[in-house]
């Protein structure tokens, strides 16, 4: 059996490991507040945006964006893949990362080649051996447009000289705050939404200015707002992944504490035992 | 027929407007424009300025600093760069942003990275001055 001193010396150090973990529950909880209300504020917008290029792609029209022709032959996919910059949040890296793979090796078999761009210090350094193209990290609990614009463009412009033929997002979408689902989907070329009730396909739209400079512009920001979307939802993914690994930690840390106790006691009383018996048949011997 | 058309308001810090109004008049890059129900599909960009829809309250107006509207026969949607209510813009936070912009300006080179964008602030904080003089508001401070 460990000795006293041990044991006490263990129950402190875990004691201490718990304090930490409890701290970074409780300051995950309230990141995760926070991030949850400016997922929230940007939300609508990422919607809009998807109703109004899925339209588009309903639509007849006489300008046809390279983003949303479909090319046959497909040589080389992008992929940008967003992720936290910090560990300690349970699986959410490990199971975004393990489908961004599965689907990776899909187009190694056919003898496609992949370009990566990663936002976030972890993709980074999962995905650094398949080529990263462009990188951006620690974006911080309140990252700007501006600081991902660049991590984008160099993805569409890729697109758009030839280099690559597809570009899909990897990330993570929050269901609730114990569930985060890791999804692979498509950028480019655009996908057209699920045709809504009153489908008219030969329409459309009047222009002002010019076709291209509005479906230019639409075009891009469309990019940027999913892709920002992605990495506001992806900090609310992390904040509530963190708290609830924290919080089973914290609870481990608790029952070790609790078994480690008991075994003090015992080994406690034990000598206290060993001690009486000890003085007994000493006195026994002497009388 | 219908008499009111949709419209949702969205700008990336998040939701300004959705409901249904009679009649809604956007400030279009190539001048401003009103659209009323059973509109025929149009995309346009738009630039710094007011947005006025009508409801059966009345109406009500708010600030856009570009962005782009799509519209069709039943909905608009205005994918507003940054937008502001009416009520909420501020003379003082305007003025200083005019101010700013033209100090940034003033020590550029048209050709820099940077000048668009400055040149950009400066429209929208001066639409923004106009518009704020328009509806008659005065200065909080």
């Amino acid at each position: 059996m460990a000795g006293l001193k041990e044991i006490r010396s263990q129950i402190g150090s875990i004691q201490n490991t718990k304090k930490i973990t409890k701290a970074m529950e409780m300051v995950a909880a309230s990141k995760m507040r926070r991030a949850k209300e400016r997922m929230q504020e940007s939300r609508p917008y990422a919607d809009k945006m998807r109703q109004v290029v899925g339209h588009l792609a309903n639509g007849h029209l006489e300008y046809k964006h390279p983003y949303t022709v479909e090319r046959e032959d497909v040589k080389r996919v992008g992929y940008i893949i967003i992720s936290s910059d910090r560990g300690l949040c349970g699986g959410l890296n490990g199971n975004l990362f393990k489908k961004a793979f599965q689907d990776i090796a899909k187009w190694k078999e056919q003898n496609v080649e992949i370009d990566i761009a990663v936002l976030g210090g972890k993709a980074l350094s999962a995905f650094r051996r398949y080529g990263v193209v462009a990188e951006n990290t620690q974006l911080g609990d309140k990252p700007s447009l501006t600081d991902i614009i660049g991590t984008i463009k160099v993805m569409l412009d890729a697109y758009e000289e030839g280099r690559i033929d597809r570009l899909f997002l990897v990330e993570n979408k929050f269901v609730n705050s114990m569930t985060q689902s890791p999804q692979v989907t498509q950028l480019i070329p655009v996908v057209a939404s699920e045709s809504e009730d009153d489908v008219q396909t030969h329409w459309d739209y009047l222009y002002e200015p010019e076709s291209e400079v509005v479906i230019d512009k639409l075009m891009t920001r469309y990019i940027e707002s999913l892709v920002y979307q992605g990495v506001v939802e992806n900090i609310a993914c992390e904040m509530s992944a963190r708290m609830v690994a924290m919080k089973s930690a914290s609870d481990n840390a608790g029952n070790i504490i609790n078994d480690l106790k008991l075994a003090y006691n015992k080994a406690r009383q034990a000598s206290i035992t060993q001690e009486i018996s000890e003085i007994v048949s000493g006195a026994a011997a002497v009388g | 027929m219908a008499t009111t058309i949709r419209l949702d308001v969205v700008s990336a810090e998040g939701e300004l407007f959705s409901g249904h109004v009679q009649e809604v008049s956007v400030p279009g890059e190539m001048g401003s424009m009103g659209i009323l129900p059973n509109h025929s599909q149009l995309i346009a960009t738009l630039k710094p300025g007011e947005l006025n829809y009508k409801t059966s309250d009345g109406v009500s107006s708010l600030f856009v600093a570009g962005g782009i509207v799509e519209v069709q026969p039943t909905i608009v949607t205005v994918l507003a760069d940054s937008a502001v209510r009416a009520e909420d813009l501020d003379e003082a936070a305007a003025a200083d942003a005019i101010q700013g912009a033209e100090d940034a300006l003033a020590g550029k080179d048209p050709e820099d990275m940077d000048y668009a964008a400055i040149q950009a602030e400066l429209d929208a904080a001066k639409a923004q001055m106009e518009m704020i003089h328009r509806i008659g508001k005065t200065l909080r401070s």
